[in-house]
């Protein structure tokens, strides 16, 4: 038990200290953040819609919003490694490389939950949604995070080495994320009150994409970083 | 792979021309069944007496479907090849996976075209969006093609074997993940309302289409054959440009160089001595 | 002065090692045996490879042919488990910026498995002997100059008390009270038994301490005073 236990401690270390860096350099809070309450504005200009338009479409502009501010967060998180040769140092330590996966994605998880909490708000404010299932919105909300975190922290790791890779991660994650945008659309669908769908069933389908994310990432992490 | 006798510069041998004949055949005699011999689809509608069916569009059956099953094997193979390079390690199994990925994903982007093409004037639209099929194969391109983006950011596939065989799994594992998502997503699917059992399939159309698999298959053996050589050319080309580079890296060390660096330290040496 | 040999394992041992940097060789070739408690000086102009060398024997580049022993370890079979005993000062920080040199210092002592109560005494002790005042302490990195980074990467790699220490141009860029914290380290490194590898264009410095001298070129080596004090060269 004790390997587990040293395991979750190491994580939380690299989780503590990607949020610590975060509250310092203020890059998510200032910069994604607002990128993404941005996007959701363009949609309104684009779509020249009224509020009830908006509301039918409400989940899926959200979702589209929080993949693409995503990147940026997961591109964020990869780019602490990169400058000053931080990664060769964390290779060095003995780090596992299974801790430094978990406790960055740990990290990007909690800054997409915040993001999707002000996204959330942008929601009620320019859209005029309404909350019908209050539970099934946050339970599909956090799983579907926790998929986009991990599998972003997975492929970050990819952006870290020879050759030009700042382009090739939207590129490599968002079709790996379709069925989770599909499904949270969906589910949020359900909890908005805009559609009559399973919310309930899609949620489940998130979690499964959830631990798979969660799996493949601890096991194939350390493989990304080493050449 | 059976009769290697490669000039240097060329991926041909006597058993891949040979293939590649047949292959070729193959795929004329097809043409001719496909387009010439057999009929199109026309059915007669039981109460109207009207004629309707798909007419000529049908003949895409025998070109999309092989293609279909074809690729599902190419991206089945590279699966398999990229677990070997994450077990094994050999170039072998890498150079494997690189070329099952890009034939498949050609194939793929074929399968895509010519369902389209077919989809047309039977479905009356380009493309639908609530169809599994169609979604689950696009997903598939954009998979691959990503796959394939990954490892052209290097020239040195030595660098990212094990990095794309990790991207090729995860692409693989998440194909039923994409498959349920679409499937739920919508009841209805186009592909349902054409299947191939709707479809007259006897006699001379049953032969087509499993012709067609045949042609198919050989064509597909031939390029991925093909393929492979040239990915293995590449490597041997590499481990060559690295041996060259060997050799002259160790005359780099010229006579002066090694005067002062003797020279340097005798001094350094007669310093240092207690 | 005591011998400090270890078993007779040599702590390097490197026979006919080949290093790539993509396609490009930078090792052809290295015969090298570094025995337990030496210190070496590594020579030799740009280009000849001694960057390459030190992240070999740290385990962070892979060997391409010969055969690479480190602290009993074969890196041709495995190179993760050396690396915890090997500290590695780079041409980088491997620092974080927007952290404070405490937390820095205090992230990659926990990250080599020091436990908490343990941590903080060694952080403490090796920020002092690193010559950091309590002023720089709690600002961020990217506040501080070029020579009191150097100093926080030193201090970082310290509290791990390494078996082998592998220093790439530790001198450059550092003014005289840096250059000395440096001979410093490297003398207490001495005295504690470990073994440590320069590479430095800086000779004088470092040869108050008796090194052996090993001068590289071309991926190769073409000169090795062998050890100092035992007598006659080892390889």
């Amino acid at each position: 038990m004790t390997e587990v236990r040293r395991f979750l401690a190491d994580a939380r270390l690299v989780a503590v200290r990607d949020l610590r860096i975060e509250f310092r350099s203020r890059v998510v809070v200032g910069q994604v953040v607002p990128f993404a309450l941005l996007v959701l504005v363009l949609f309104g200009f684009a779509l020249d819609a009224d509020h009830r338009t908006l509301r039918t479409f409400a989940s899926g502009l959200f979702w589209v919003a929080v993949l693409l501010s995503a990147l940026l967060a997961v591109h964020r998180s990869a780019a602490l490694e990169q400058s000053d040769g931080t990664l060769d140092a964390l290779r060095m330590s003995g780090l596992p490389p299974a801790a430094l996966f978990m406790g960055k994605a740990i990290a990007v998880f909690v800054q997409l939950v915040l993001l999707e909490v002000v996204l959330m708000g942008g929601l009620f404010v320019l859209y005029g949604v309404e909350v019908v299932d209050p539970a099934l919105l946050v339970a599909a909300g956090l799983l579907a995070g926790v998929a986009v975190a991990a599998t972003g922290t997975l492929y970050g790791a990819l952006a870290s080495g020879p050759g030009v890779r700042e382009t090739l991660l939207p590129i490599l994650l968002l079709p790996v994320l379709a069925p989770v945008l599909i499904a949270a659309t969906r589910a949020f669908d359900d909890a908005l009150g805009a559609a009559a769908v399973d919310g309930w069933a899609w949620t489940g389908l998130l979690a499964v994409a959830a631990l798979i994310a969660t799996v493949v990432g601890t096991l194939a992490h350390g493989v990304l970083i080493e050449d | 792979m059976a009769g290697r006798d490669e000039r240097p510069g060329t991926t041909g041998s006597r058993g891949s021309r040979l293939l590649g004949c047949v292959a070729l055949t193959c795929l004329a005699v097809l043409g001719v069944l496909a387009f010439v011999l057999t009929g199109p689809d026309v059915r007669i509608h039981p109460t109207t007496g009207e004629e309707f069916g798909q007419f000529d569009a049908v003949r895409m059956l025998y070109l999309h479907v092989p293609m279909a099953v074809l690729m599902y094997t190419s991206f089945m193979l590279c699966a398999v090849a990229s677990v070997g390079v994450l077990v094994k390690r050999t170039p072998w199994w890498d150079v494997m996976a690189h070329s099952a990925a890009e034939v498949g994903t050609v194939l793929c982007g074929l399968v895509l075209v010519t369902g389209s093409i077919w989809g047309r004037p039977v479905w009356n639209t380009w493309w639908e969006w609530g169809d599994v099929r169609l979604m689950t194969t696009l997903v598939l391109f954009l998979l691959f093609a990503g796959y394939l983006a990954l490892r052209r950011t290097t020239t040195d596939p030595r660098r990212q074997e094990r990095q794309a065989a990790v991207v090729a799994l995860v692409a693989v594992l998440d194909i039923p993940l994409v498959n349920r998502s679409v499937a739920w997503w919508e009841n209805r699917t186009l592909h349902q309302r054409s299947t191939l059992e709707e479809l007259k399939i006897e006699d001379l159309t049953l032969f087509t289409l499993m012709f067609g698999f045949l042609a198919f298959g050989l064509v597909v053996w031939w390029l991925t054959l093909q393929r492979f050589r040239v990915g293995w050319l590449e490597r041997a080309a590499i481990d060559h440009a690295v041996g060259s580079a060997m050799a002259e890296r160790r005359s780099e060390t010229s006579a002066d160089e090694l005067d002062a660096a003797i020279g340097v330290t005798d001094e350094q040496a007669g310093e240092a001595s207690p | 002065m005591a011998d400090r040999y270890r078993g007779g394992v040599p702590v390097v041992e490197l026979r006919g090692a080949v290093a790539l940097l993509g396609n490009f060789p930078a090792l052809a070739g290295v015969d090298l045996t570094v025995e337990s408690g030496e210190v070496v000086l590594l020579r030799g102009p740009n280009g000849a490879g001694k960057t390459t060398l030190l992240r070999l024997c740290a385990g962070l580049v892979r060997p391409e042919s010969g055969s690479v022993e480190v602290l009993g370890h074969d890196l041709v079979v495995e190179r993760r488990s050396v690396r915890r005993r090997v500290a590695l000062l780079g041409h980088a920080t491997g620092l974080y910026d927007d952290l404070t040199i405490t937390q820095n210092v205090h992230f990659w002592a926990r990250a080599a498995g020091l436990p908490v109560s343990e941590a903080t005494g060694r952080v403490d002790a090796a920020l002092l002997r690193m010559g950091l005042s309590e002023r720089l302490l709690g600002q961020p990195v990217h506040t501080l100059s070029a020579g009191q980074r150097r100093r926080a990467s030193l201090a970082a790699l310290v509290v791990r008390r390494p078996e082998l220490w592998l220093l790439d141009e530790p001198h450059a860029g550092l003014d005289q009270s840096g250059r000395d914290v440096v001979d410093g380290l490297v003398g207490d490194a001495v005295a504690v038994g470990a073994t440590v590898l320069v590479s430095s264009h800086e000779l004088d410095r470092v040869a108050g301490l008796g090194p052996r001298v090993v001068t590289i070129s071309g991926g190769v080596v073409v000169a090795d005073t062998g050890p100092a004090d035992r007598g006659g060269s080892h390889d």
